[in-house]
């Protein structure tokens, strides 16, 4: 087991190393000069000059590469164009807001979709079954943000039952801090919820056909039994699976939705960052994303030994 | 005048067949009806009583949906129905180019990966790097240095769309490549392009023209999105994204600005999930039965 972590944790490093000459390029696969890209149209010699010297574009490409894989290996992502301050520090001060929604955002999706597949399958065919997956199909259909500010103009506007926008840290209190989060979470979820449903529909429709799930039906079983005990169990590893695959559709959620209900987090700091083309922060922000996607899906590989005991590694 | 039994005969056959697609599929049947609603609002735009949808009248600025102005009006007097009308082309533009680009060009890296030993060692590892980074963030890097242009946004979001289609075809191609009718191929001394054009590639269309689908259709909001954060389609091309970022200041008191171009959006992009689903069931009846 703790071989197979090492050997996982080892293929991560090719991956990030793509992952790393692929941001770091970025800037290279630009047409034209990217100092006067990122300065602007309303840029003078003199900044472009300053943008050159600040990103190092005067030094030859691989150089420059190792002293900035050098400085991300130390934790240091450069330093943002438009604030002077480091990415690192930047990011780290909207980390929290981030974390907040996509963690909220998770829990509730999965204690939704996971239950809302299960009764899909087990009633397959039937009003529900099909209703369930009328709303995965809008659920994939409606875009975040689209509904963000349908929710908004329901439930703040028409309503005035939840806050339209902003961000109260738990710090703050518990109670302000989950009523600025419940429309976020629904908006941002329901795609992920959508996805995460069909599977569990899936997966469980499957086990549902196999012989021992009839046999602990026959010898008197409770459906409750049955469907965790039994059917859940084994469809759990599929499950799993779409949740970590699923991360990638919370994080690019979590740009708009951040944006659309102006919390203070990663997301926003990217949508800032590209409006000044800020480069170092929008490199910065897709290492730290991917990293976290990488490391979440690695760790998703490794659940699945304690969710079926027949996986051994 | 005696009608031949066969003129008869046609129409009921036609009719009944009609009536049995739709009963058998009847939401690919209203996903392609949607679908083809949008085209046809994306082709004749200009004769739908539109008007420029650049045309600026400051003076009629945020009207509210009438008579006139069925959709109201923006921040600058533009006509939001016909900006909506007109932003239909830039999402289908995106949409089917993507999806094309991306399938053809993932097509051509899965079917060499799925062959070659050390193409696949090399192209799939930098296809698992491109695949950690969520689409939209790829493609908002990308953007985020380029000039703001449609024939960008499609290529962005092709770039991040390219490794799904390649690692699905590759998988397609590796588990032909055992079959026996490709083994027996190769022994009858068939060529290598021959038996992949003749044997492999019919046998990967069914799942990479679904795949196509749902591309085409997470190309759209991605659009939107791109176009939405000041990131994508320039801010004088109307499109559903842009029409909803110009409205966003406004929306708690013009909700309409985001409502309109939000419904064409969904109801575009649901089109082409159902008819995405509808051919992935026609084309693997083992899926649709759990699906």
């Amino acid at each position: 087991m703790l071989a197979y972590i090492v050997r996982r944790l080892l293929a991560t490093i090719p991956v990030m190393g793509v992952v790393a000459i692929f941001v770091f390029s970025l800037l290279y696969i630009a047409p034209g000069d990217p100092a006067a890209v990122i300065a602007g149209d309303l840029a003078t010699t003199d900044d472009i000059a300053r943008i050159h010297a600040q990103l190092g574009l005067d030094e030859p490409f691989f150089l420059r590469f190792g002293h900035w894989l050098w400085g991300v290996l130390h934790g240091d992502l450069g330093t943002s164009i438009f604030t002077n301050l480091p990415v690192t520090q930047l990011i780290a001060q909207r980390l929290e807001p981030t974390v907040a929604l996509t963690l909220t955002t998770l829990v509730v999706t999965i204690a939704f979709a996971v239950p809302l597949g299960i009764i899909a399958a087990w009633k397959a065919g039937t009003w529900i079954d099909r209703s369930v997956m009328v709303v995965a199909v809008l659920g994939f259909s409606l875009p975040s943000f689209v509904l963000a500010y349908v929710l908004i103009l329901i439930f703040s506007v028409e309503f005035d039952l939840l806050p339209v926008q902003g961000y109260v840290s738990i710090r703050d209190g518990f109670v302000p801090f989950i009523e600025h989060l419940i429309l976020p979470s629904i908006a941002l979820g329901l795609i992920y919820g959508a996805l995460v449903a069909r599977i569990t529909r899936a997966s469980m429709l499957d086990v549902l056909s196999q012989d021992y799930i009839r046999t602990a039906q026959a010898k008197g079983l409770a459906n409750n039994d049955v469907l965790i005990g039994h059917a859940l169990k084994n469809a759990a590893v599929p499950i799993a699976t779409v949740i970590g695959i699923g991360l990638a559709l919370l994080i690019s959620g979590v740009i708009v939705t951040e944006t659309v209900f102006a919390i203070p987090g990663i997301g926003r700091l990217t949508v800032d960052a590209i409006l000044r083309r800020d480069y170092p922060i929008i490199q910065g922000v897709i290492l730290v994303f991917s990293a976290a996607y990488v490391l979440v899906n690695l760790a998703v590989d490794i659940s699945y030994t304690l969710l079926d005991p027949r996986v051994r590694y | 005048m005696a009608v031949a039994p066969a003129d008869i005969a046609a129409p009921v056959a036609r009719r009944r067949w009609l009536r049995d697609a739709v009963r058998r599929h009847p939401t690919v049947i209203a996903g392609s009806l949607i679908l083809l609603v949008m085209v046809g609002i994306a082709v004749l735009a200009p004769y739908l009583g539109t008007i420029d949808p650049l045309h600026v009248a400051p003076v009629k600025r945020l009207r509210f949906p009438s008579e006139l102005y069925w959709f109201g009006t923006d921040a600058y007097g533009r006509d939001v129905y016909s900006r909506t009308l007109y932003g239909a082309r830039v999402s289908l533009t995106v949409g089917l180019g993507v999806a094309l680009f991306s399938t053809v060009i993932g097509l051509a890296i899965g079917l060499v990966t799925g062959f070659s030993r050390i193409a696949d060692t090399i192209i799939m590892r930098v296809m698992d790097g491109l695949m950690s980074i969520p689409p939209v963030l790829l493609a908002i890097a990308l953007m985020a240095l380029t000039k703001a242009s449609l024939g960008n946004v499609v290529l962005a979001i092709t770039i991040s769309e390219v490794p799904r289609v390649a690692r699905l075809v590759r998988g397609v191609v590796l588990s032909l490549r055992e079959q026996p009718f490709v083994e027996a191929a190769m022994a009858a001394g068939t060529g290598f392009f021959r038996t992949l054009w003749r044997h492999i590639l019919p046998n990967t269309i069914a799942p990479v023209l679904v795949q196509a689908t749902f591309i085409c259709a997470s190309a759209m909001i991605t659009e939107a999105i791109l176009s939405f954060i000041g990131a994508g389609t320039p801010p004088q091309i109307p499109s559903w994204g842009n029409i909803m970022a110009e409205g966003r200041s406004y929306f708690q008191i013009k909700p309409y600005l985001i409502i309109f171009p939000g419904i064409f959006l969904s109801l575009t992009v649901l089109a082409v999930n159902l008819v995405g689903d509808g051919l992935r069931d026609a084309l693997d009846p083992r899926l649709a039965r759990r699906m």
